[in-house]
């Protein structure tokens, strides 16, 4: 008896197995959390405008998006990777040796990062100096190299309140937390003019004096947050004192708790962003596989519904959520039109 | 003969150590009562906070309009085509929205100096998208004046119940305070009010522009095919492994070592069946990702051990006279099994069965794994298959994205859609209960 059951369950399972293998109707997309808002708007957007089926869209992280879509062409691959970066050479590897090999590039828009505090709490005007000498583990002071000493903001800054630091930044898995590392850190780095002081240690190492400009602090001042916007949010909810990084569509959907912080004097907005004056922003893009096309039904009407003017312009749903448009969006409408593929052939 | 010596005092009073005796048993039943109020105080505030939090979810600001369905927007050709039709976008819809809120704020007379565009900013995404529905499905109706009942933005719906308040919209750029002005107007014309929100049980999830407009249905759907998988493949199979272990298997080593081993896995965290899910079902089989039949399997995986024990304890727990009886009057092993043993286990095994559902309904964790978690439920299967292999969420899942979102508006969302798993949970356990209190024979 038991023999048959199972069989028959075997049966079944293989039966319906044969029909996964029939075709895929709709796109799938996976990858950077912060352009999943964006492209499931889009997504939305797409299935009530065209007789195609709503696409799929995964969120998990741009890393995790770029390794999924590097793992090969075929059905139960996904068809477009999503990432708040750009896609790197290693990746590019990694596809090459998969089998993907005409990768279409495709920039968005841009983000802003911003930080903010409890709508309650003190309002901070920041430059990247502060964030660096706030949260690097290690800063030089008098000439030398010490591990960071100030546990309150009015030591980085006389302007400060006297708050103690805590920040919640976002964790390494996120991209948003390389251009934190990048555009703040860094740059304040540089601009105290440590960074030269760290290439002297370092025996004109540049590598190793940037490595040692971003290690930030670990004695629980600057905590990474893995999750989401959301878990930052609460965990400033918890502790007032806390300053989180946000992207700009988060803060401003939660302008009633959060409070923003300049940064080098610029508020940060749609605006800001895309004149160049607010400094922290980032591109964002998604990756469509070429191969794909054709074979995917709506794949490529979904490309270039993504970055058509009335849904990627500046007065599009997009927009409105929070993206920067791009002012260059028309050659990246050419791009998506003609299926250029990342090194140019098309 | 001497008198017996009491050598410890009177029955009727007590000594020392009886009294040490008695209260140490008050203590001890305090100490139950305190752990019970605390238990039963806990499930209280978990329920207060859910029910407080989720039952807004279950209600939505409405808003009605008389909409014109201008020709010359909607078919430039004037041919009625419905390729043509079709050709207009949602954004082509937007125009005429404008214009019948305008015409309402000028027949109800409501004082404003929002521009049209502005004014339609209360409405929701949606509106657009239904307005479109409708007309291609009723092209007739073009040129006609027809009245609608949209969804109002997530700003208005939250400033209705409460969430959004005129100081918290201060950097709002969603809404501004003249069109909070509009809608009390709106609401004192009577247009604008807060309704029952079947959507919520029935709909799709919608983007994050819009979450007004998400619901729950398609997930539960999802939900719904992942428990038929689990039904058609666990039930049978773990009824089928229990008789054979308990009734006919020889006891030796080999039946003790997959004992343990059933036991073991019922102690498994589900994450790991979510990893050979993928492992084996998607990147092996080539079963397609976020499907219900993947999910299903999954959990089939995580359930089937919790059948297994619930079916061999209600098997052992047959007396075997019962057995003895069967064999007696010239009955097979089989027969005996099937005729008389299964037949009074059953009650048994259909309450092991259901909490095993149940338990698989409420699980997340290997959902991630298997991309079951993201803006999936957006379409509606519309066949048994489709059910089963096109992408789809589940309830948990679905409640688990609702929580992770920027808006406010889906946090809401979240604890309504909480509400909708424990009414199914607590539904399913009340079936299990009443189960076993008709069926069950005690011996």
């Amino acid at each position: 008896m038991s023999s048959i059951k199972m069989t028959t369950s075997a049966l079944a399972i293989a039966a319906v197995s044969a029909t996964a293998a029939a075709a895929r109707d709709q796109v799938q997309v996976a990858g950077s959390s912060t352009v999943l808002p964006y492209a499931s708007i889009v997504a939305e957007a797409f299935g009530e405008n065209f007789d195609f089926p709503t696409p799929i869209v995964e969120s998990g992280g741009s890393s995790a998006g770029l390794k999924r879509f590097c793992e090969g062409v075929g059905e139960n691959t996904i068809d477009v990777a999503n990432a708040s970066r750009q896609i790197k050479g290693s990746e590019l590897e990694v596809c090459t040796a998969n089998g993907v090999t005409d990768i279409i590039e495709v920039q968005i828009g841009y983000d802003g990062i911003v930080f903010a505090s409890d709508i309650a709490g003190e309002s901070f005007e920041f430059t990247a100096i502060d964030w660096y000498k706030a949260l690097s583990a290690e800063i030089v002071v008098d000439g030398a190299v010490v591990a960071n000493p100030y546990t309150m903001w009015n030591e980085v800054n006389a302007d400060f309140p006297a708050q103690p630091i805590q920040a919640y930044i976002p964790g390494t898995k996120h991209g948003t937390r390389e251009v934190f590392e990048d555009k703040v850190i860094l740059a304040g780095c540089e601009e105290t003019g440590d960074f030269e002081l760290f290439k002297t240690v370092n025996g004109d190492d540049k590598k190793a004096a940037e490595k040692a400009c971003i290690a930030l602090r670990t004695d629980g001042k600057s905590v990474d947050i893995d999750g989401d916007y959301t878990e930052t949010l609460a965990r400033i909810e918890s502790n007032k004192d806390g300053i989180g990084v946000f992207g700009l569509a988060f803060y401003e959907n939660n302008t009633d708790k959060l409070q923003v912080a300049t940064m080098s004097g610029v508020v940060p907005s749609t605006e800001s962003i895309s004149t160049g004056d607010y400094p922290v922003s980032r591109p964002l893009f998604f990756y469509v596989k070429k191969a794909h096309i054709g074979v995917i039904p709506g794949l490529k009407e979904f490309a270039e519904f993504f970055v058509a003017d009335e849904i990627a312009g500046p007065d599009g749903p997009l927009a409105e959520y929070g993206l920067v448009s791009d002012p260059a969006l028309a050659d990246t409408q050419a791009v998506v039109e003609d299926e250029t593929t990342i090194g140019g052939g098309s | 003969m001497s008198e017996p010596t009491r050598t410890h005092g009177s029955l009727l009073i007590q000594d020392a150590r009886t009294r040490n005796r008695n209260r140490a048993e008050t203590r001890f039943k305090m100490y139950g009562i305190a752990a019970i109020s605390i238990g039963l105080l806990m499930l209280t505030i978990l329920l207060i906070t859910i029910i407080g939090r989720g039952t807004g979810a279950f209600q939505q600001t409405f808003v009605t309009l008389p909409v014109e369905l201008s020709a010359a927007k909607l078919d430039k050709k004037g041919n009625r085509d419905l390729a043509d039709i079709k050709k207009v976008s949602t954004f082509g819809y937007t125009p005429l929205m404008s214009a019948a809120l305008e015409a309402k704020v000028a027949q109800a007379g409501i004082e404003t100096t929002l521009k049209p565009k502005a004014m339609a900013a209360i409405l929701s995404k949606n509106a657009a998208a239904t307005l479109r529905y409708y007309v291609l499905a009723n092209p007739q109706m073009i040129g006609e004046v027809v009245e609608f009942t949209f969804l109002t933005n997530s700003r208005v719906d939250g400033y209705l119940k409460g969430r959004v308040t005129r100081d918290s919209i201060a950097n709002d750029k969603n809404i501004n305070a003249a069109q909070l002005d509009l809608v009390d107007g709106l609401i004192a014309d009577g247009a604008l009010k807060k309704q029952f929100n079947l959507a919520f049980i029935t709909g799709a999830d919608a983007s994050d522009a819009r979450p007004e407009a998400a619901g729950m249905g398609v997930s539960m759907i999802g939900s719904l095919f992942m428990m038929l998988v689990v039904l058609v493949l666990a039930l049978p199979i773990g009824v089928a492994a229990s008789i054979y272990l308990e009734e006919f298997a020889p006891k030796n080593w080999i039946t003790d070592i997959i004992e343990v081993n059933i036991s073991n896995l019922a102690a498994v965290p589900s994450i790991v069946f979510g990893i050979l899910g993928l492992a084996v079902f998607i990147n092996y089989m080539h079963l397609p990702n976020s499907a219900p039949l993947v999910g299903g399997l999954v959990l089939t995986l995580m359930t089937l051990p919790t059948i297994i024990i619930s079916t061999r304890a209600s098997l052992k727990s047959v007396p075997p006279s019962i057995r003895d009886a069967a064999l007696g009057v010239g009955a097979s092993k089989m027969q005996s099994v099937f005729h008389h043993v299964l037949p009074l286990a059953a009650p048994g095994i259909l309450t092991g069965t259901i909490i095993g559902l149940a338990q698989a309904l409420g699980e997340t964790a290997p959902l991630l794994l298997i991309g079951m978690v993201g803006f999936i439920a957006s379409n509606a299967p519309d066949s048994i298959s489709s059910g089963l292999l096109d992408p789809n969420s589940a309830m948990p899942a679905q409640i688990y994205e609702w929580a992770k979102r920027a808006d406010p508006a889906f946090y809401e969302r979240a604890w309504g859609g909480i509400i909708i798993l424990l009414v199914f949970l607590i539904t399913m356990n009340a079936i299990a209960i009443m189960l076993r209190r008709r069926f069950e024979r005690r011996w």
